[in-house]
């Protein structure tokens, strides 16, 4: 019972408010804020509502005393999918924490991903924000880590899945879920048989976040707790560069598919026996 | 879609302004700003069409009961009910500090 | 069939590279006397994985252009990279899900983007499709992008049914919204306007290529690799269709 009162869901909170939660107090900054009005050119010639901020926020601040950029993407808009004004106010703060290490600022980044991909309303330009995004994630990991969150309930999925495999430390939630493919997409493209999108429990057995952690494919698997993520960021943030990239990794995971028999159909627990499963 | 614009007789402009509320399904996305003394301006665009007189008959409702401060407000709005943008607008009110 | 037809045009008496999975074919070879490295994602009846069998990029085809390209930097002498662009989606499948495709698509953007920090050279010849999470892990981290005009090749997040679905419209709806939202359209032209190829070639014949059509091509590349001149993406920004791109860029530099 104490739970419950003393936890503070992150999950409900908006992506304006969840950085505001993570920067140490009365250091938050937010730069292009919604009142400069940078809004999608693509959007009201189409008849779909843009939203003052193109649904990132990108906020300047502290965690620690350090000097931090958070990039937060409001899933409540168009499913937090990413246009042209969205995905270059992410690539361009990450470019900028690049250029500030170079100069010998040690800006550090964290990503709040609450998307489904590229806006299909803006489709190429979005897709190209994503290539950008993921060029200046690989840039600034060469400084400093790139924590990436991923707390629901929107989850993270298309281009933008890849940019949580790029980042130096992945945290989840068990409302989150990871994945490159929509379930509706999936089923459209491979039948109900491969995937079901309209079962939930399913979908979570294979993406949710509990099941990415104990597949070795996410760092932190936190409760959904603003105090909990907030110290879980922090000391992430602390560590610096992990000292296996996961998305170097190609050796390992060559290895552990090649011993896989992809006959059957696949089951949660064989991915967590594969990947994370000891070996002689 | 559409762009609606409507003006009310207003008060005194406010020191702050403040920004609530989100473009998903069933809910607006409400900027206000301190705007000219005496008058309270507001820009609506919705992707619900043919809808402009029910916004004016639910401003008048929420402007009678009291003056409001001289505002340039922006809705983003997605289909909310009356309710919803009355909510809005309360919350927006109140982080202005309207008294 | 484009990737494999340009690959083996492009790479005739290279040396192909070994160990690397039946749907990727990478050699070493030569351009203009200097050494490069070919890469192309190439369809595989016989993938163990039954939905990448078409040319998909799937678990296999990520990692594995991870370790073609890894293999590449390690050789040392920053050689051109190649990628022979002809992929038509990612692998959309159960296994792929549950095996963390997007980590092994995240693999190869990684390695690519890691070659071109260093200082090889990376060009993307775009020969076919080049669609969403394919081409995020297979080109579209290059210097340069470089595309030939035909009505085969095309550049989108998403196909035409499913992104109709997905926004809850109609192809044709879809369609006509495209001819006035550029970079929604689905054609080379369009693409181009974006600003982000940094040239377009026109073959005659690009299914099973000429002599001349490979020279011309070849040419190209050639030019593009000496262009090169920064490790960034900083080329693909400046055209009117993607002004907001920049304007955003120049507001958090004021801003910062």
């Amino acid at each position: 019972m104490t739970d419950l009162l003393t936890k503070h869901s992150f999950v409900e909170l908006g992506a304006r408010q969840r950085t505001q939660a993570l920067l140490d107090a009365g250091t938050y900054r937010e730069l292009i804020d919604p009142f400069q009005r940078v809004m999608s050119p693509w959007l009201s010639r189409q008849g779909v509502v843009p939203q003052a901020d193109d649904g990132v926020v990108i906020a300047k601040g502290s965690v620690e005393g350090l000097p931090v950029v958070i990039a937060a993407i409001e899933g409540n808009f168009q499913g937090g999918s990413l246009g042209e004004v969205g995905g270059a106010k992410i690539a361009g703060a990450l470019e900028l924490a690049a250029e500030d290490n170079r100069n010998g600022i040690p800006t550090r980044a964290v990503l709040l991903l609450e998307t489904g991909g590229v806006r299909l309303q803006e489709a190429n330009l979005g897709l190209a924000a994503i290539a950008d995004i993921h060029a200046a994630i690989v840039d600034l990991r060469q400084y400093q880590p790139v924590i990436g969150v991923v707390a629901g309930s929107v989850g993270c999925f298309g281009g933008m899945s890849i940019a949580a495999g790029l980042c130096s430390y992945l945290v989840v939630t068990r409302e989150a879920r990871l994945g490159l493919n929509g379930p509706q997409v999936i089923e459209q493209e491979a039948g109900l048989d491969e995937y079901d999108s309209r079962d939930r429990p399913f979908i979570w057995s294979l993406t949710g976040g509990e099941q990415r952690f104990n597949s070795g494919l996410a760092d932190r698997y936190v409760a959904d707790d603003v105090a909990q993520i907030q110290q879980t960021v922090s000391a992430l943030l602390l560590q610096g560069v992990p000292q296996q990239q996961r998305s170097r990794r190609a050796e390992f995971y060559l290895a552990r598919l090649a011993e896989l028999d992809a006959t059957p159909q696949i089951e949660p627990a064989t991915v967590r026996a594969l990947y994370q499963g000891e070996r002689p | 879609m559409e762009t609606l614009s409507f003006e009310f007789p207003a008060g005194q402009p406010p020191t702050g302004r403040a920004l609530v509320g989100c473009v998903g399904s069933g809910d607006l996305e409400v900027l206000l700003e301190p705007g000219i003394a005496g008058t309270l301006t507001i820009q609506v665009q919705t992707s619900v069409n043919g809808a402009e007189q029910r916004w004016r008959h639910l401003f008048e409702r929420i402007f009678q009961e009291q003056t409001p401060p001289a505002l340039n407000i922006d809705i983003h709005d997605f289909g909310a009910t009356p309710g919803v943008v009355r909510l809005r607008l309360e919350q927006g009110f109140e982080e202005i500090g309207h008294d | 069939m484009r990737g494999l037809q340009w690959f083996n045009a492009l790479s005739a008496g290279a040396t192909p590279v070994q160990g690397l999975p039946d749907s990727l074919k990478v050699a070493d070879g030569q351009l203009n006397g200097q050494s490069v490295r070919f890469i192309a994602v190439v369809t595989d009846p016989n993938n163990r994985f039954p939905r990448a069998r078409n040319g998909e990029v799937g678990l296999l085809e990520g990692w594995g252009l991870a370790k073609a390209v890894d293999e590449a930097i390690a050789l040392g002498d920053k050689r051109p990279l190649i990628a022979l662009v002809d992929v038509p989606s990612q692998a959309y499948g159960r296994r792929e899900e549950a095996l963390g495709i997007h980590q092994a698509l995240a693999a190869a953007a990684d390695s690519y983007a890691r070659a071109r920090l260093a200082g090889h050279p990376v060009i993307a010849l775009l020969v076919g499709k080049a669609m969403s999470g394919a081409f995020l892990a297979h080109g579209y981290q290059a210097n340069r992008l470089i595309a030939l005009r035909d009505p085969g090749v095309m550049v989108h997040a998403m196909g035409k049914a499913s992104a109709a679905r997905v926004t809850l419209r109609s192809v044709e709806e879809l369609e006509a919204l495209a001819a006035s939202v550029p970079p929604m359209a689905y054609d080379i032209d369009s693409y181009a306007s974006l600003g982000l190829l940094w040239e377009t070639l026109t073959v005659s014949q690009i299914e099973q290529p000429t002599a001349d059509d490979v020279a011309r091509v070849c040419d190209c590349l050639v030019h593009a690799i000496k262009d090169i001149h920064t490790p960034d993406l900083s080329g693909r920004l400046g055209a009117a269709n993607r002004a907001a791109s920049s304007h955003v860029r120049q507001l958090l530099r004021e801003q910062w």
